[in-house]
């Protein structure tokens, strides 16, 4: 019998704790709106897919082959030409941002090529971009190596050793087809993590935690449907933002519907145990929203391996990467999408995801009862 | 009317520091941000694990493997001995790329014949993998421009491409990240401190009571304003300290500039920080609202990909954005000795912004007086 009344307690206080979500607008634009706004930039806007890039273009000789080259970099899918200008315009151009590299065609261009020493193409880059510089100069060498190699200027063989190279995956190079499924991560993290901590927070401030602490409700049980409206909360997120990578931007989904629900489960343990721990700690809104973003989403942003590869990281912030959810679940996530079911990297991200999320709780759990106490 | 300034001022700075938690989370995590997030935002890739399938096993193939391990982005070059064990090596990203020798490898090299190496590179990660590539091709290149030189003696003449790049000659990806870190941070503290500080005292009821005293409705604007811009100014100073003495990036343009934009980034930031809570009723709907805004605009600053590679529309849009302005001013000033000119380029569309919102959020609060 009493457990009949405990049953429906639980169902009671889930009910109240779900339509408190569903009725506070700011929780439906964090899970529904934003989703839709971070997939839409990281689909349309943020791209790591080299563009046209605008560049500026000096001739200061009007031969033949000179020509021939400025126009070689005029028809390059690489660049967008401006000029032929001098080099004062183009360096002030250059200053402003308008353009991010100066390519500089010589006076004796074509006298020099015929010399031993050979002709220079001078290559100024935007190095306070130095994505974009790199770019720059990578490209404009090869639109000389290439129409070099079409004039046969150099006189030479063709090279003795090629490189071939073949993306698995992904042998469109499209950036967007990793970055969507990365930014489901960060979606979760806002949600179990962000969002909870805020929602705790606020019962905390008001003093209403420690009213519904005085009902015969059991601890475990109380922070149960804290959570559970928030696991839902995220997976119906997670689920959205896959339809819409799937059917929207046509990103490949080659692993199982199940895999993807098993792996995003396992991650929402962890961000929903942050959130109730940051929670506790703080019982205040201000400090809770600024713990949360500081610990939660920005590591999930920078230090997860999704935007910024962690091998390049310096060996005291890659240390420091191993102790954000994030990391374990981004690898699988891309994974899920773009080659198929690993089970063997899945079993080990779940199983790291699940020990976090024991330690969140377990911390979370006793920080409550000390704040009773 | 400037006793009742006063009064409010020493109130709002009050409200914020009083909380020590709070005063400790405005300065410490800021900081830890700047030197945690300004190592790890490279786009560069180092440290790398290659792995080489070689059913060659000859002379040619060995010396490129050596010259692969002594490349000094080249973590470690682990062989792997069938195709199953490169699929997995991909699969399970123990490794980025699978570098491959056919059987012929050697023997068509020694043979002047044309020979191909086969590198399978992990797409999940396409933009690392292309740079990788782009290492591997350096590679290659080299040993075959050094083997064509050993066959006949160099042809004279041709062109080549020399490479400078201004404002930062050696591409240090950290005179990069730390400029840009100054606007990311200030804005993820800016924003919430403004949009808090005006829900707390509606959620609590005593917005009312500041709304019915003597004070008038600029006034009280005032007051909220200038805690979030005294703090957004001394971490932003303290950013440029750390940045130009400890991490010794160059500080080369006019630092009194420098502030006249900071200021208007900052009362843009608080423009829009107080538009956000004017529209809110709760201290949770002020936080996600200014939530709402601080990713896209982030995003669409430049920090993470350039402007100029957006769509045309999404750069109009980015034109509104306060952090693409002053994203260009602080790395103007730092790396690119930026003219005054084209600083105050910069700014104005900041002070536009600021007026706006401003404006606006004053409009909807003295709306909800009457």
């Amino acid at each position: 019998m009493s457990r009949l009344i405990a049953a429906r307690r639980f169902r009671a206080m889930l009910l109240k704790e779900s339509l408190q979500i569903l009725r506070d607008p700011s929780t439906f634009l964090i899970a529904f709106v934003l989703p839709l706004i971070m997939l839409f930039l990281f689909g349309y806007a943020i791209s790591l897919d080299p563009a046209r890039t605008r560049i500026g273009l000096a001739l200061q000789d009007s031969s033949a082959p000179a020509l021939g080259l400025a126009q070689a970099y005029e028809n390059s899918r690489w660049f967008n030409v401006t000029g032929p200008r001098d080099v004062a315009t183009l360096k002030r151009e250059l200053m402003a941002g308008d353009i991010r590299g100066i390519v500089v065609i010589p006076q004796d261009f074509s006298r020099r090529l015929q010399t031993p020493e050979g002709a220079v193409v001078q290559v100024i880059t935007d190095g306070a971009m130095p994505n974009a510089a790199g770019f720059v100069s990578a490209y404009a060498e090869g639109v000389r190596a290439s129409w070099a190699a079409r004039e046969q200027l150099a006189g030479r063989a063709a090279p003795p050793l090629e490189l071939v190279p073949r993306y698995w995956f992904n042998p469109e190079l499209a950036s967007h087809f990793f970055l969507i499924p990365g930014s489901i991560a960060i979606v979760m993290t806002m949600i179990g993590t962000l969002l909870t901590a805020l929602v705790v927070a606020r019962e905390w401030e008001r003093g209403t935690m420690e009213a519904i602490m005085a009902t015969p409700l059991r601890m475990p049980e109380f922070l149960a449907t804290k959570v559970i409206p928030y696991f839902l909360l995220g997976l119906g997120s997670m689920t959205l933002c896959t339809l819409l990578a799937v059917f929207l931007f046509g990103v490949p989904f080659r692993g199982s519907a199940f895999a993807l629900l098993a792996i995003a489960s396992a991650f929402l343990v962890p961000a929903l145990g942050q959130g109730l721990l940051i929670s506790a700690v703080t019982k205040n809104q201000f400090v809770a929203s600024q713990v949360a973003l500081i610990t939660a989403f920005l590591p999930a942003m920078m230090l997860s391996g999704f935007l910024f590869e962690i091998s390049s990281m310096p060996p005291v912030i890659r240390a420091l990467t191993y102790i954000v959810p994030a990391r374990y679940l981004i690898p699988s996530l891309q994974s899920v999408f773009l080659v198929g079911d690993l089970w063997g990297m899945f079993w080990r991200s779940i199983t790291v995801l699940l020990g976090f999320g024991v330690l969140f709780f377990t911390l979370a759990l006793r920080a409550t009862h000390r704040r009773i106490a | 009317m400037l006793e009742r300034l006063q009064a409010i001022i020493v109130k709002e700075l009050w409200a914020i520091l009083r909380d020590p938690r709070a005063r400790i989370i405005l300065v410490l995590p800021p900081l830890v941000q700047l030197f945690v997030f300004g190592f790890a935002t490279t786009l560069e890739v180092k440290n790398f694990d290659v792995a080489v399938y070689d059913r060659d096993g000859g002379h040619w193939s060995q010396e490129f493997v050596q010259r692969l391990g002594g490349s000094p982005n080249v973590r470690r070059v682990i062989t792997v001995s069938s195709s199953q064990a490169a699929r997995k090596a991909i699969d399970e990203r123990s490794v980025i790329a699978v570098v491959m020798f056919d059987q012929q490898f050697s023997a068509n090299l020694s043979a002047h014949r044309p020979a191909i190496i086969q590198a399978v590179l992990d797409g999940r990660r396409s933009n690392s993998a292309q740079i990788v590539a782009g290492y591997l091709a350096v590679i290659a290149d080299q040993m075959g421009a050094e083997i064509a030189a050993q066959r006949r003696p160099a042809a004279p003449g041709g062109s080549r491409s020399a490479v400078t790049n201004w404002f930062n000659p050696n591409l240090d990806y950290l005179w990069f990240a730390m400029p840009a870190l100054i606007v990311v941070i200030s804005m993820v503290s800016g924003l919430a401190v403004t949009a808090q500080s005006v829900a707390r005292e509606r959620e609590l009821g005593t917005f009312d009571q500041l709304m019915v005293s003597p004070l008038r409705v600029h006034e009280i604007l005032i007051g909220k304003m200038l805690p979030p811009l005294l703090i957004g100014l001394l971490n932003a100073t303290v950013y440029v300290l750390i940045i130009a003495k400890l991490f010794g990036v160059p500080l080369t343009g006019s630092v009194p500039f420098f502030y006249l934009a900071l200021i208007f980034y900052l009362l843009a930031l608080i423009g829009v920080g107080m538009l956000v809570s004017a529209v809110s009723q709760t201290q949770q709907q002020a936080f996600l609202g200014a939530f709402l805004v601080m990713v896209p605009a982030i995003l669409l600053s430049g920090y993470a990909t350039p402007v100029d590679n957006m769509p045309a529309w999404l750069q109009i849009v980015a034109e509104g954005d306060p952090s693409k302005h002053f994203l260009i001013v602080s790395e103007g000033v730092f790396l690119k000795a930026m003219p005054a000119t084209e600083i105050l380029l910069n700014t104005w569309p900041l002070a536009v912004i600021a007026a706006v919102t401003l404006t606006a959020s004053s409009v909807l609060f003295r709306s909800r007086m009457e």
